[in-house]
């Protein structure tokens, strides 16, 4: 690790003043992504600002089927939190699967989708639920705020705070891990409300999608069945090491078969 | 067997201090004075070096010298060396290129060696590392072993042309191509055994220090064998002769095979420190382990196994090439050739076998002995082709193996190996019984139901530990004899010190080398004390690898104690006025047979050292020493069987069952016995589902970190079913075979022969990754 000043903040808006004195500064959430990339040197901020103590980002709160998780809530308060698996289990079943418990108690929801991994859970979830993602600046829709592999439309000093979404009549996700890092290698996030749409993260080549194939099909029928005999085409699938495309672009409708079939269970 | 002695399953006694943080590794040795060592590492894997320019480095906080291999190879230091040469077929030596500790005009494989900077700190060397500019002439690198002999492909070391180190053969040609000819069946594969990283959980380490006052080097560093370290580097490395150089390997966390070897780190430290005046010490990051332990296995493979019309094995041929990397890292050379060729023999009785092993290099990590070094390649391609040629015969494949094994002892192979003891129906029979093999096909069609591909595969193989004699090993190349020294000390109060030759890095060494001496003078093994890993205070040992401890080692403190024993009962006899022939040991007394007169084992002691009422002509004292060199190899065998479900759609393999039945000859331990089972098994089944090392085409590993390169983990892994079948090894007085290796060996080719069987497609290498697995069942 190279030699970095750090700075912990209590509020939003301290966050923003300290990230702004910094030369090329960093806001650090869970620091799950962040503080792996440092000690390798692959990042070198000269500031980083810690989000951790800042407790107006964090908590759960459910009003209906109305849900609203801080940024800094970790993935174990979500996987955790009695009144979101009674409108959103499979948000918490997402949570669970992250990483290890050590990830889970330190990993936030707000730092796995600021960073949109290409890999990683949440952005599939975000993107079926059609959550709006508030920051201190404006809200976007997940529609908008994903941008390709580890891009987003957040600018210099926009922090989330939270993110809102109605939970669906019901949803279903399902991850194949990459045998090594544990994140996806293809994982699917399945939500039946007004509409059905199904988000994958880890297979494509240029970020987490909505598979439209699989949404007309299961508009039709809200059943694994209905994706028997359906493919998707390997031509926007990652291909590396771990995974050919054809291989992924596999995993995308066994991976929604499975998410379905949670969400009926 | 009493609470403690030889058979008992005794709780490790080093357990505490390492499960509680409290033990001690190279880096957690400080010297007064002490620094920082960073290296600078070459990019590329293949480039001339122009240039390299300290300047901003030198300027840098802290930074105390930057050195290069100019400077050192002006110092007298010497090259890395292989320690066994093999000759090519045509009689000319093995083709070494020059490893220069630090790399002077030429780099060779991503990570290797320009410069090392010593600073104040961990993190300013670090810095100043990045600082150092070295300008590089990029060349075209090869990094796949069958193109490395290509004419065309780029050269790496002058001295080899083509890439070849040599070009080896054992056994009789004519007799497997007459056999071949006449043959009722053949069956052929090409076989790839992966390139794995040895992944030890503390990374290699280095402390040199150069006492001025004394012309003394003391080096504390990751060691399996630091013994051999010192005389190297004293040697042939020309650091100091080996009075002036003490070596010290701590705990070590964990080795299989990668810390045999001296590496320029260690070497560099010593003379950086000579050269700076101060005590120099690096830990490797994880990175750096990825990219400069020397790796193991990367076999290319055809094999061919012959049958007569009646299903008799007549004759196996094999061709491999075998690439050992960018240099010839310490034992290299002999796994290959006399740890691999010599056991393609297998269990089984094969008249005639010929192998040829031609050896390369690439720009590449060095690759070397790791966990079995040699013999997994040949269990995996004679264990795949058995049970392959089983399935093309129509025949089952524990009745063929059956119809084929060795059953009569000794029993000499065509490729060296005289195999003295062992039983291959016993150990298949309880394997089988164990894995409930006879209704194997209710739990297919049960898992079928499922929609799950079920299978199961077998492997019975044998592995050679306790490589010996010396005289031997020397005639074919070795630099060093294998036998093993202990020394025993009885001290005046009656605890006992075992200085032994052996160093633990995981094996439980404090543990059952005090319950030999327990089992032996009935004292409490916490009277019992093992010493190891400082050559200061052990006078010589050829360390711990290869399964030898055991066998070797534990076989020198049998000796020891032999002598020690004699001279005891001769006190006692003396003391209670009897017949020296006439005392036993037991419970901690020496006391004449059959009476109640006896002396306390401590009270022996105590009038040894007082030396008041010794027999005449007595030297005081009660101290023994003892060299042990084997007769031969020792020859652990066993039966292991896997039992998979593969889900067809995603690919994915769950290993339902796996059950192991060892013969490890007579066992001291059995609950470290069953650990080293499971560890080798474990890094079996991550050879055969999980591992393997990837390069690019221009020779950058791609599985550097844990994020690419899938270690095995506890979730990956069933609950594994081990037992033992025993035939007594004849070759050591304590009949031990080993067992640190063979879990490694034995279970690669049960995963991939269940997982075929499952798939009904045999075509599928390791690792057998789900995507593998998936493309597989697609084209079965």
């Amino acid at each position: 690790m190279y030699e970095v000043t750090y700075h912990r903040a209590s509020s939003v808006s301290e966050a923003v003043k300290l990230a702004k004195a910094g030369e090329d500064s960093k806001f650090l959430a869970g620091g799950m992504t962040l503080i792996p990339a440092m000690k390798t040197r692959l990042a070198a901020p000269s500031d980083v600002v810690d989000l951790r103590h800042v407790k107006e980002i964090r908590g759960i709160k459910v009003s209906g089927k109305k849900v609203t998780i801080g940024a800094g809530t970790t993935h174990a308060d979500v996987a955790g939190n009695a009144k979101l698996v009674r409108v959103c289990p499979a948000i918490c079943k997402l949570a669970s699967s992250i990483g290890d418990p050590h990830v889970r108690h330190m990993g936030t929801i707000g730092g796995s989708i600021a960073n949109n991994d290409p890999a990683a859970d949440y952005p599939a979830a975000m993107l079926a639920l059609d959550a709006t993602i508030i920051t201190n600046k404006r809200a976007i829709s997940a529609a908008r705020f994903f941008k390709g592999l580890f891009e987003t439309t957040l600018k210099d000093g926009e922090i989330i705070k939270e993110v809102q979404f109605t939970a669906p009549a019901k949803c279903g996700y399902a991850k194949f891990p990459n045998p090594a890092s544990r994140y996806a290698m293809t994982g699917v996030f399945v939500a039946k409300g007004k509409e059905v749409r199904v988000a994958v993260t880890g297979a494509g080549d240029d970020g987490v999608f909505r598979a439209k194939a699989l949404e007309k099909a299961l508009e039709r029928k809200f059943d694994a069945s209905a994706l028997d005999g359906v493919s998707v085409s390997a031509s926007n699938m990652m291909s590396d090491i771990h995974a050919s495309a054809e291989y992924r672009a596999n995993l995308v409708v066994v991976m929604a078969k499975r998410a379905v079939a949670a969400a009926n269970a | 067997m009493g609470m403690e002695g030889i058979g008992a399953r005794v709780a490790r006694k080093e357990d505490k201090r390492f499960i509680t943080g409290a033990g001690r590794y190279t880096d957690d040795m400080v010297v007064p004075g002490m620094k920082h060592a960073a290296f600078v590492r070459s990019p590329h894997a293949h480039a001339a070096i122009r240039k390299i320019n300290i300047k901003a480095a030198m300027a840098m906080p802290g930074v105390i010298a930057v050195l290069n291999g100019k400077e050192l190879k002006a110092d007298g230091i010497g090259n890395i060396i292989c320690g066994w040469m093999i000759h090519s077929k045509d009689g000319s030596p093995m083709n070494m290129g020059a490893w220069s500790p630090l790399a002077t005009d030429t780099v060779r494989y991503v990570g290797d060696a320009v410069a090392i900077v010593v600073a104040d700190t961990r993190a300013q060397a670090r810095d100043a590392a990045e600082a150092v500019e070295v300008s590089y002439k990029v060349k075209k690198a090869v990094i796949d072993p069958v193109s490395a002999l290509d004419p065309k492909a780029p050269q790496i070391h002058p001295e080899a042309a083509n890439n070849l180190i040599y070009d080896w053969e054992l056994g009789d040609a004519a007799a497997v191509d007459a056999a071949f000819k006449k043959a009722a069946h053949i069956t052929k594969m090409d076989v790839v055994n992966n390139r794995l990283v040895p992944n030890a959980m503390e990374p290699r380490a280095a402390l040199g220090h150069y006492d001025k006052a004394e012309d003394h080097y003391t080096c504390w560093t990751t060691s399996q064998n630091p013994h051999v370290a010192r005389l190297v580097m004293s040697a042939f490395y020309n650091v100091a002769p080996e009075n002036k150089l003490r070596v010290i390997a701590p705990d070590v966390g964990g080795g299989f095979g990668s810390k045999i070897y001296i590496y320029p780190e260690e070497l560099t430290c010593l003379w950086a420190s000579k050269k700076t005046g101060v005590p120099v010490k690096w830990v490797a990051e994880r990175t750096e382990s990825f990219l400069t332990d020397a790796h193991g296995r990367d076999h290319v493979s055809t094999v061919e196994l012959a049958f007569d019309a009646k299903n008799n094995m007549t004759a196996l041929k094999v061709d491999t090439i075998a690439n050992l990397g960018a240099y010839m890292s310490l034992f290299s050379s002999s796994v290959p050739t006399y740890l691999y060729a010599t056991l393609l023999s297998g269990q089984y009785k094969i008249p005639a076998i010929h192998a040829n092993v031609r050896t390369v290099y690439t720009n590449t990590t060095p690759v070397d002995a790791y966990r079995g070094a040699g013999r997994p390649e040949a269990c995996f391609l004679v264990e795949r082709v058995v049970e392959t040629a089983a399935r093309e015969l129509g025949v089952s494949p524990a009745d063929l193996r059956r119809q084929n094994f060795i059953k009569e002892f000794p029993y000499q192979t065509p490729v060296i190996m005289a195999y003295d003891a062992g039983d291959f129906d016993a150990s298949l029979d309880a394997a089988m019984a164990a894995a409930k093999y006879e209704t194997f096909e209710r739990r297919r069609s049960t898992a079928a139901k499922k929609g799950k591909l079920r299978g199961i595969g077998m492997s019975c193989y044998i592995e050679a530990c306790g490589i010996a004699p010396s005289a031997a090993v020397g005639s074919l190349g070795a630099g060093v004899g294998l036998w093993e020294s202990a020394e025993v000390r009885v001290n005046a109060v009656g605890s006992v010190e075992i200085l032994t030759g052996s160093h633990s890095h995981g094996q439980g060494h404090e543990t059952t080398f005090a319950q030999l001496v327990a089992d032996r003078f009935g004292v409490p093994m916490d009277s019992v004390s093992i010493v190891h890993g400082d050559t200061d205070k052990v006078q010589m040992g050829m360390g711990t690898y290869g399964s030898r401890s055991g066998a070797v080692g534990m076989s020198a403190i049998v000796k020891a104690l032999d002598k020690v024993e004699e001279k005891a009962k001769k006190i006692a006899a003396h003391l209670l006025e009897a017949d020296e022939g006439d005392i036993v040991i037991e419970n901690g007394e020496l006391k004449v047979a059959g009476t109640d007169k006896a002396v306390p084992w401590f009270q022996m002691a105590l009038a040894a050292y007082t030396a008041h009422n010794l027999p005449s002509g007595m030297e005081p004292g009660l101290k023994e020493g003892a060299f042990y060199d084997p007769t031969n190899f020792t020859f652990p065998a066993g039966c292991y069987i896997c039992e998979v479900e593969v889900d067809p759609e995603t690919g994915s393999t769950e290993i339902v069952q796996f059950v192991a039945a060892d013969d490890f000859g007579n066992i001291i331990n059995p609950m470290i016995v069953e650990g080293q089972v499971h560890g080798g098994v474990a890094q079996g089944i991550g050879q055969a589902l999980l591992e393997g090392a990837h390069y690019d085409e221009s020779g950058q590993l791609l599985t550097a970190s844990y994020m690419d390169y899938t270690m095995p983990r506890a979730d990956n892994l069933p609950s594994f079913n081990v037992s033992t079948t025993t035939t007594a090894c004849p070759s050591n007085p304590l009949g031990i075979k080993g067992c640190g290796e063979a879990g490694a060996i034995g279970s690669p080719p049960a995963v991939i022969n269940a997982i075929t069987d499952a798939i009904n497609n045999n075509n599928l290498s390791m690792p057998a990754t789900s995507g593998k697995v998936w493309a597989a069942i697609r084209s079965a």
